[in-house]
């Protein structure tokens, strides 16, 4: 089948603003959107510009924005979209060329809420223990891939850019929930800011938006309570 | 631009961010260069474990783990590396764990562990529980634990930089040089960066996207093989590259041998589980050449699925759903996602899948790079993970002991450049360090007329898998010689269509395609001159190992017209070479 394919263009070292490019594509309904991605950068545009790396959904590097909402290129499938498909960059970042956006914003983020493990009392010979359930706890947000399709689909952060962002309170609330870690504390201080976790309004574009199915609205509410008890 | 270091990492995946860590816990100004962000390294796509001797669910040893490596490895593996691998695996694993990384656990709060192919207890007797996992994304946690201790150390991580050159002091690094840096195309804006250091490690992983079907991720393209390559190091052992047997058909995408080691079965089109004619003791879980070569050879004999006969299944559907949603999440998800097929009640497409160079960058077991057959070291120049060579793996990689290598090497090697660089002084680079790179760049970019490199890989990347594949023979390899030798002719007249500076990912591939070519030139020729079939390396005009020829490791070393192969012995030190059943 032909696949309408527009795709929305910048070349800063021509461009003065981002335009609309179309491409006529012949696709299969089980090709994933980088397949089509790929197919006009070999046959009709070499200059097509786009992060991607493992191509099956685990190094988070194509989140883009497809057909108005954040998916990533490879794990999206033409079948799932119809014969009409946009393509634009994640909204609410800078664009550096075509679907290539500035991250470094995105992740000094995340580097702001403690994004690590902090236990400095002397560790035991062998492993730390664990039970199964203290294990459960914060399952969920060790998913994450730091892909950014949450944060830059979440109107709280388009409002207001200095919001630290669904992605960052996830990395925060891996942590906050481990049994062994020791820096909660630190991490809800953080959050507890005028730009932390009070900025979410639980619309759950980030839900939606998660390729690996986190449950973004939940973890957020829990990290918001969890700051509520440290305050109260 | 000049930047220095006393350490300079190329490479953030496992390897590269144990490495760095090590470097900064002992105070080293260290700086790590990658082409992507950290956190998008393939380290990250590893599924199903990573193997230690703990002994939390059953009796184990770091001796059996050892054993089942180097008969894994069908003897070509350097024995004293295969002991510091099985040793300090449990070190590491701890270690891991004291970092924080979210292990799955058993009911008493121990890390949990599970079978995985080729791991056996008492040397050989059966399946062992050594593999230690966090669902079926293990080298995610380990990824991201590694990563996030690094920012907490406070290492500089210069992210989506394009290594492009090596720097050596007082001759070329096959020449009796020291490692002085390396040159770094900083892919935002094209410039080109000079990093200085006392030490450099290349840790850049594997250089699978020269097969067409490849589990590897696009950025996997031998970077660091190349570029020692051209400086006169030589190559170890490049014929041994591993096929893993369940890549999802037609894609490639890598579904977990967790599938297996949690009692998946292998299917041919009757339903039947063929491992039995192949590898009755361990049936699905015998090492994956073995399994690899089995696939091939029911398709061969007619008993493949599909209209086309082309693939076989993994079936898990009576796992139940318990064990297939909380153990093999991801790997669910992929069949459902990129076949439309239901692992909970259908049995999966699978075929082999080019996913791992057991041979690389020859190193010592202090992850120091050799030069020649006599473990000459290049000072400064270290390699680990999937680049290295040291040998661990020898002519078949067990599963798992992929994330083992990058662990227990990549620590071995941050431990060892510091020390080297409290010792070493700072090398001097000419001030116009990067300018032979340069002009290579700007006469690719400013080609007018030439051939799409777009064409010239897909070439590569078919005379490859068809011809340096499971199964090869002479001839097939003397072709894949001769379409490599023209591709090569043919690159040197390649045309990039992007002329801009702005994160040219069209630059950026050609120059990919450069290195994907001299790993492919190595690899093929090495394999051309090994005449007998030893682990993943089988050549069906010489079925039979050979001990008493080719007990020996390849060094191929770059040459005009075509590379010089030379030879270094195996180290035996506890198991004498014996014939090799499952």
């Amino acid at each position: 089948m032909q696949v309408d394919l527009r795709i929305l263009r910048f070349d800063p070292e021509r461009d003065s603003a981002p335009h609309w490019e179309r491409y006529a594509v012949e696709s299969q309904p089980m090709d994933r959107v980088l397949s089509l991605l790929h197919l006009v950068k070999a046959e009709i545009d070499g200059t097509l510009t786009f992060r991607r790396s493992c191509g099956h959904g685990i190094c988070g590097s194509d989140a883009m924005l497809i057909n108005g909402r954040n998916r990533l290129a490879c794990k999206i499938r033409v079948d799932q979209l119809g014969r009409k498909i946009t393509v634009a960059p994640l909204t609410g970042l800078p664009v550096v060329k075509d679907l290539v956006v500035d991250m470094e914003g995105f992740f000094g983020k995340y580097r702001s809420v403690l994004p690590f493990f902090v236990n400095d009392s002397p560790p035991p010979e062998r492993e730390r223990l664990q039970g199964p359930a203290d294990r459960a706890r914060y399952d969920d947000t060790t998913k994450c891939i730091l892909c950014a399709a949450c944060t830059t689909s979440c109107p709280s952060f388009w409002a207001q850019p200095s919001y630290v962002g669904p992605a960052a309170i996830v990395n925060a609330h891996r942590f906050i929930f481990d049994s062994r870690d020791e820096a909660a504390d630190d991490r809800l201080e953080i959050l507890a800011d005028r730009d932390g976790v009070w900025r979410c309004r639980t619309i759950f574009n980030c839900v939606d938006a998660c390729p690996r199915n986190i449950n973004i609205t939940r973890a957020i509410l829990e990290v918001s309570r969890a700051a509520v008890e440290r305050s109260a | 631009m000049r930047i220095d270091h006393d350490a300079l990492v190329v490479g953030a995946g496992g390897a590269g961010l144990f490495a760095a860590l090590e470097l900064a816990k002992a105070g080293v100004s260290t700086g790590v260069l990658t082409k992507l962000y950290p956190t998008r390294s393939h380290t990250g796509a590893a599924q199903g474990g990573v193997c230690a001797a703990l002994g939390n669910q059953e009796e184990d040893h770091w001796e059996w783990h050892m054993f089942d490596t180097v008969k894994g490895g069908d003897y070509l593996v350097d024995q004293d590396a295969a002991e510091v691998l099985a040793r300090e695996a449990v070190e590491c694993i701890i270690d891991l764990e004291h970092m924080g990384l979210p292990f799955n656990r058993t009911p008493d709060g121990k890390i949990d562990q599970r079978r995985f192919g080729g791991h056996t207890r008492n040397f050989g007797e059966g399946p062992v529980k050594r593999s230690c996992f966090a669902a079926d994304r293990t080298g995610h946690m380990i990824l991201q634990t590694l990563y996030q201790s690094c920012i907490r150390a406070g290492v500089k991580f210069y992210d989506e930089y394009h290594v492009v050159d090596l720097l050596f002091e007082g001759g070329d690094g096959g020449d009796g040089g020291r490692a002085a840096g390396a040159v770094g195309h900083r892919i935002g804006d094209g410039g080109l960066h000079t990093f200085r250091a006392k030490a450099v490690l290349l840790a850049t992983g594997g250089n699978g996207r020269m097969f067409r079907i490849t589990s590897n991720a696009y950025s996997l393209t031998g970077d660091g093989m190349a570029l020692v390559y051209r400086h006169g190091i030589p190559l170890e052992d490049m014929e041994f590259y591993q096929f893993h047997p369940t890549g999802l058909y037609g894609l490639g995408i890598l579904l977990s041998e967790a599938a297996r080691g949690e009692g998946g079965y292998l299917l041919n089109k009757d339903g039947e589980r063929f491992m039995d004619r192949y590898a009755p003791k361990l049936m699905e879980l015998a090492p994956r050449d073995m399994v690899s070569r089995a696939i091939y050879l029911e398709l061969r004999d007619g008993r493949g699925a599909g209209p086309q006969g082309d693939y076989v299944y993994l079936d898990v559907h009576h796992l139940g759903r318990a064990v297939i949603e909380e153990k093999l999440p991801d790997i669910t998800d992929f069949a459902r996602v990129y076949l439309g097929v239901e692992p909970l009640s259908e049995p999966v497409p699978i075929v082999p899948t080019a996913h791992y160079a057991m041979g690389g960058i020859p190193t010592d077991l202090r992850t120091r790079v050799i030069r020649d057959e006599r473990n000459t070291v290049v000072d400064g120049l270290f390699a680990a993970g999937e680049v290295a060579c040291v040998s661990v793996h020898g002519a078949n990689r067990l599963g798992t002991n992929s994330l083992v290598d990058l662990l227990v090497y990549g620590r071995r090697a941050g431990l060892e450049m510091a020390a080297y660089c409290r010792a070493a002084e700072m090398p001097e680079v000419a001030a116009d360090a990067e300018a032979p790179v340069r002009s290579e760049l700007e006469e690719l970019r400013g080609r007018r007329e030439g051939e799409s490199p777009v064409e010239l890989k897909a070439a590569l990347a078919a005379t490859m898998m068809d011809n340096v594949g499971v199964f090869r023979t002479g001839e097939m390899i003397a072709t894949a010689v001769r379409d490599v030798a023209s591709i090569r002719e043919r690159y040197a007249r390649v045309r990039v269509q992007d002329g801009g500076s702005v994160f040219n990912t069209d630059l950026l591939e050609a120059r990919e395609l450069g290195y994907l070519i001299d790993n492919a030139e190595a690899m093929a020729h090495s394999a051309l001159a090994r005449t007998e079939s030893r682990g993943a390396h089988s050549r069906e005009d010489y079925p039979a190992r050979d001990d008493a020829v080719w007990l020996k490791h390849t060094l191929a070393f770059r040459g005009e017209p075509v590379p010089t192969l030379r030879y270094k012995p195996v180290t035996i030190t506890r198991f004498e070479p014996k014939p090799r059943t499952y």
